[in-house]
């Protein structure tokens, strides 16, 4: 890597150009909810939780090179932790996040240590981390200690905190507070990913053997990678609570989790620096545009009304047409052509 | 995965046969020193017999759902997670040509084997073969896209309430005190029979050699004259055409919803580890192991989720014998 920023994903020469496009979008983001509908800041909301969670598991499986299955586990951990320490001992969010992300890189480390030490690869790996996150989901379910399948009701409190992360409906602030963590987790991956720990990240997943023989050790640096990426996506599951106030067993380890972790990427292109968002981008209003569509259906549809399944089966065709036309990605398909 | 982890569906190859049979023994016994303590420890034996005899019969329509994924697995190198999927809309056919015309949900296996062979032939034609070669991740995400597909289609067109397609005369037949219901003890038998015509077609006919040949080595396949983009469809129908037969076997006695498939697609790949991908017979064999660990996993641990155990089993099964409990050392 003799040309610094010149990474593949990273979208271009310039070395502080990703800083300066983060700054300059969140400018232009902050005065959004401001003027959008509720309806519509919601689904704002979503897609910067889809982005938060895309950009974990790309740093993983894009970046890392190791398709995980089961980010469910982390984004669930994440959701569990933050539920747990809020209800039963009254902490403040901020710090079950953080505990959060210190439990789901332990874990990361753990499945990690345990795969990479029995060699494990490929749809052996995928299936070790889903079975990983589903073994998490029945546990969370059968025990007393995390209120069985009932999960936790996020307690209300008088007025707004930042401190509790809690703030009236309709209120910006959940979009500023998930605004500020996307553009922290694009930026850590940014950092992480020009720093001597990234690049040779990126050797080992490109080739590993000629890495190794170079005296990196690859043990070492996927295990850094999952670690990072299982606290970001565990950030997306602790704001998840906050902000839909409630969890059960389904809704943090279930396979959709592991699945809506996996869409972002794959849409807007796995292993590039801005993929996630712009796939989170495209997914999130899919469904409100779905449900829309059958709360009134036009006339051919009319069978179907107030149906559940169209978003899925949206975003279902969506992924086999992105794998099969444009396997970069639609952000990772613009980035190459103008590079040309 | 490495050149040497290449899947193969084994030869009638019994070249380490004192070593295959020793892990064989070593399950067995495993099995009955469990069933020993259980019969030990538990108050009431019949619970335990029960336990024994629902597990062997699950475990043999595991073995039944986890063939033809064992196949796809074996020969392509799929991750197929729409294999669940296929069985659901197998038992929905059932369902639906039982409901409609009253036929004998056995009858149906008229409509859905055939239904699902050709789902799978155009799906891999037309969509998989065309990510053949490149990274595993994207047939696995094609298989997930097809599988929610499926699913919602399924829950889109005809709602989330669960179904029935029950077996006339199906009832309870007396066991050493336990119970065993005809439908599952058919199921169990349709199994075998299964993975017996399974195994003559791989071993017996051209069909099946050409598939073995294009599992061990596509292009040496493609060389000495094989259609490999044919035989991938093939074979991936055949996989299909078993998630058919098993749908409609299992239907009278599943709750038929459009999320059934998932399920029975996590034991599904369970049962493929263990047993040994694209390996029929180590399908059934590990079908059973899988249904004895959940039920006497129940019987062990009654407050817990009876696919924990399984899943331990699996971890285990993934670190250790990737290859398959059966199969030889790769």
């Amino acid at each position: 890597m003799t040309r610094p920023g010149g990474l593949p994903g990273l979208g271009g020469r310039g070395t502080r150009r990703n800083l300066l496009l983060i700054a300059l979008l969140c400018a232009v983001m902050i005065p959004l909810p401001l003027v959008l509908p509720p309806a519509q800041q919601a689904v704002a909301v979503r897609v910067l939780i889809f982005a938060l969670m895309g950009l974990g598991w790309n740093l993983m499986s894009g970046f890392g090179g190791m398709f995980s299955f089961g980010h469910a586990a982390y984004f669930g951990i994440g959701a569990y932790t933050g539920a747990w320490l809020l209800v039963e001992r009254g902490v403040s969010p901020w710090i079950g996040m953080l505990a959060g992300a210190a439990l789901a890189a332990a874990f990361g480390l753990l499945i990690g240590f345990l795969s990479f030490r029995y060699k494990l690869r490929g749809a052996y790996f995928a299936l070790a981390t889903f079975a990983f996150a589903e073994m998490l989901r029945l546990i969370a379910t059968n025990s007393d200690l995390v209120n069985r399948a009932q999960g936790y009701n996020v307690p209300l409190i008088q007025g707004s905190s930042l401190w509790m992360l809690q703030f009236p409906l309709g209120s910006p602030g959940y979009f500023w507070v998930a605004l500020a963590l996307v553009a922290a987790a694009v930026a850590v991956t940014w950092l992480f990913l020009r720093s001597r720990a990234g690049r040779f990240t990126i050797a080992v997943r490109d080739d590993e053997t000629a890495a190794e023989s170079l005296g990196v050790s690859a043990m070492r640096y996927k295990l850094l990678t999952m670690a990072l990426s299982a606290a970001i996506t565990s950030v997306a599951g602790a704001f998840y609570v906050q902000y839909y106030m409630f969890v059960d067993p389904d809704l943090a380890f279930g396979a959709n989790v592991s699945i809506q972790a996996i869409l972002p990427a794959v849409i807007g292109g796995v292993g590039t620096l801005w993929g996630p968002v712009v796939g989170a981008v495209v997914l999130g209003p899919l469904s409100d545009v779905t449900a829309t569509l059958l709360r009134n259906p036009p006339e051919a549809l009319s069978m179907l009304a107030g149906r559940a399944g169209l978003d899925v089966m949206l975003y279902a065709a969506l992924l086999i047409v992105m794998v099969l036309a444009l396997p970069k990605g639609l952000y990772g398909t613009l980035a190459e052509r103008r590079r040309g | 995965m490495t050149a040497e982890a290449r899947p193969v569906v084994p030869e009638p190859r019994w070249g380490g046969r004192s070593l295959t049979a020793a892990r064989a023994a070593a399950v067995l016994i495993a099995l009955i020193a469990a069933v020993t303590v259980a019969y030990a420890t538990q108050g009431q034996p019949v619970v335990v017999t029960q336990a024994v005899i629902t597990g062997i019969l699950t475990g043999g329509v595991y073995g039944l759902v986890a063939m033809g994924l064992t196949l796809i697995f074996g020969v392509l190198d799929i991750v197929n997670f729409a294999h669940g999927a296929f069985l659901a809309l197998a038992m929905f056919v059932t369902f639906g040509l039982v409901a409609a015309l009253g036929v004998h949900p056995y009858a149906a296996l008229a409509v859905s084997v055939p239904l699902l062979f050709a789902l799978g032939w155009v799906l891999q034609y037309g969509l998989l073969n065309r990510a053949m070669g490149g990274p595993l991740q994207n047939q696995l995400l094609i298989t997930l896209g097809i599988s929610l597909l499926i699913e919602n289609a399924l829950l889109l067109f005809l709602g989330a309430n669960p179904r029935s397609a029950p077996l006339p005369g199906d009832r309870a037949l007396p066991v050493l005190g336990a119970v065993a219901d005809t439908s599952r003890v058919l199921a169990f038998a349709a199994a075998l029979a299964l993975a017996g015509a399974l195994w003559l077609i791989l071993t017996r006919t051209r069909v099946g050699t050409a598939i073995r040949a294009v599992a061990a080595d596509p292009r040496g396949a493609e060389h000495v004259g094989v259609d490999v983009r044919r035989i991938y469809a093939l074979t991936f129908a055949l996989g299909t055409a078993c998630a058919g037969a098993a749908g409609t076997l299992v239907a009278p006695f599943a709750t038929i919803e459009p999320t059934t498939g998932q399920l029975f697609t996590i034991v599904a790949f369970v049962v493929v580890v263990l047993g040994g991908m694209g390996n029929v017979p180590g399908a059934l064999a590990g079908g059973l192991v899988i249904g004895l660990t959940e039920q006497l996993g129940g019987v062990f641990l009654p407050g817990q989720s009876p696919m924990l155990p399984v899943f331990v089993v699996f971890v285990l099964a993934l670190f250790l014998r990737p290859q398959g409990l059966f199969g030889g050392n790769g």
